[in-house]
């Protein structure tokens, strides 16, 4: 449960601008979705929040204060693979977590401490829906499975930011429609702030109380280098989405959205993306 | 059918692998005859019965010079250096090469160096290890060490490289530090890797201890072989040169199910 403040972010790879001007505040408990299309800098902007990249010009802040310059416990993160260690069993890769916080010499709990984890990492596998897969290796599951796992994995150590790159982006449509149930059970029932990446507009619009798009000014072919991407739409989803609602949230029918604080003229709702070749 | 497309069945594929070792065996044996039909005393392709004789007298008589099994002792003497050599090369592999594939700085320190190391020819570092080591056992372990160290650390640099990006910085959001890192993540994902980058480095290992061996040395399977040349005594040197290739094919073996029994996670990933 933080609050994120962009503060005239700019994201510069030698002459090459990726993102500028990128101002914006983040309510705590928002479900933010980035989208826009490929090359735009979402996935920097996520890298940013995560401390992997650091900012060329500007900062960002959390609660108040500057986002320290690496990965850290405070962030929890689910990339679209790779997510979960493939030498670790279902089980050993939910307890990580715990074990790396409480066993900072050996990264091992033993005895009481190990079961009392075991215990947690159990009730949380049976949340996400992987009960008594809890021994196999990750490579025995399905991709919606391994995602599960990833989330489960990343809330066990109680991060205050949930950060999501693409996760469900790889899976079948009818998985990816249960996990979106998953993840905005978890989202509720836990204090997470959360920013997820898609190029999903309707998993963008379905899950998150804000959608974000990025998008760059000047497209043409001898600008694409000097203008960088930066938030073209800021819409917030109408009928307001908060976390304390318990209730099963539907997707926002066509239309209901309402363009916020908009920094180009566009009808609300209108909001067209075009991948670039 | 297309070459492509046919694949032998089990009985098929027991037959394809048997037969170069059957093309070889008549090759030499036809080969052994026709010599022997010529001049019974010719010694370079000896027939089966006398390197049967050979290995019974090597193998299972004792000595009378030394009291003991010469091959068992020969092979005991050998298998102990490599042993210990590829110890020492693995354990400072492992260590070394989780360090420079994890931390950039180091890899910039010693990256640069252990591929120049690589480089130098382990056999001609030879006489200086003679000289400052003495003849011993020492020199012999150093040699092996000298030349599979170099390689095995950068190539499990590398594999410690390739571990992708994502489980690294997933691992620091689980709050890991860089130690546990490499204790929880980096270890354990290389040992299997180890495994493989052994059994390549097998080979000049063998090589390195044979060498080394034949110059300088009073017992081994290197210096047998290169001690009976003097006689010519291919029955001895044929049978010694198969318990050779026998004895690094069953240690290649035993690693390979060693890596099958003791990571049962790692076929998957290295099939991705």
């Amino acid at each position: 449960m933080s609050a994120i403040r962009f503060d005239d972010v700019w994201k510069e790879y030698g002459d090459h601008i990726v993102l500028e001007r990128i101002t914006m505040e983040v309510e705590p408990r928002a479900f933010i979705a980035l989208v826009g299309p490929s090359g735009c800098g979402k996935t920097t902007l996520l890298r940013m929040l995560l401390g992997e990249e650091q900012p060329s010009r500007g900062q960002i802040l959390v609660d108040g204060k500057p986002l320290p310059g690496e990965p850290d416990a405070d962030r929890g993160v689910v990339f679209q693979r790779y997510s979960v260690f493939p030498h670790l069993t279902v089980l050993q890769n939910v307890m990580l977590g715990r074990e790396l916080r409480d066993a900072k010499f050996s990264a091992r709990l033993f005895g009481a401490a190990r079961r009392a984890a075991a215990d947690d990492a159990m009730k949380l596998l049976a949340e996400v829906g992987l009960a008594g897969q809890e021994n196999k290796y990750p490579s025995a599951l399905s991709g919606g499975m391994q995602q599960r796992l990833a989330l489960a994995q990343a809330i066990m150590r109680g991060p205050k930011i949930l950060l999501l790159d693409e996760p469900f982006g790889a899976l079948d449509p009818g998985i990816r429609a249960d996990i979106h149930l998953l993840m905005k059970r978890l989202w509720n029932e836990t204090h997470l702030t959360v920013v997820m990446v898609t190029h999903d507009l309707s998993e963008a619009f379905g899950l998150a109380t804000r959608v974000i798009a990025l998008e760059r000014s000047r497209n043409r072919p001898e600008e694409r280098e000097r203008y960088g991407a930066t938030v073209s739409r800021d819409l917030e989803i109408f009928p307001r989405r908060s976390a304390e609602l318990r209730s099963p949230v539907q997707p926002a029918p066509a239309g209901t959205t309402r363009s916020g604080k908009e920094h180009q003229p566009g009808r609300p709702g209108a909001l067209v993306l075009k991948e670039q070749p | 059918m297309r070459l492509v497309n046919i694949r032998p069945g089990r009985q098929t594929r027991f037959y394809l692998l048997a037969l170069p070792f059957l093309l070889v065996a008549i090759a030499y044996f036809a080969g052994s005859s026709a010599r022997l039909a010529q001049n019974p005393n010719d010694k370079l392709l000896p027939a089966l019965p006398s390197m049967v004789q050979a290995v019974k007298q090597m193998a299972f008589e004792v000595d009378p010079r030394t009291g003991s099994y010469l091959m068992a002792s020969d092979t005991v003497a050998s298998l102990g250096r490599l042993g210990s050599a590829l110890l020492i090369s693995t354990v400072a592999a492992l260590v070394l090469g989780i360090v420079i594939g994890l931390l950039p700085g180091a890899n910039a320190l010693l990256g640069p160096f252990v591929s120049v190391t690589s480089m130098v020819p382990p056999l001609a570092l030879l006489p200086i290890l003679f000289i400052v080591m003495g003849l011993g056992e020492n020199s012999k372990i150093a040699l092996i060490v000298i030349g599979t160290l170099p390689c095995m650390i950068r190539d499990l640099a590398m594999k410690v490289q390739e571990l992708p990006r994502e489980q690294i910085v997933k691992a620091q959001t689980l709050g890991a530090s860089t130690w546990q890192i490499a204790l929880r993540v980096a270890m354990p994902q290389t040992l299997p890797r180890l495994i493989d980058v052994l059994r390549l480095q097998l080979g000049p290992a063998w090589l390195f201890l044979i060498a080394a061996e034949a110059i300088a040395s009073d017992s081994g399977l290197g210096y047998r072989i290169f001690l009976v040349r003097r006689y010519l005594a291919m029955d001895v040197i044929i049978p010694y040169v198969a318990w050779i290739t026998l004895l690094a094919f069953l240690i290649d073996v035993g690693l390979r199910v060693l890596q099958r029994k003791a990571f049962p996670w790692f076929a998957s990933v290295r099939a991705e």
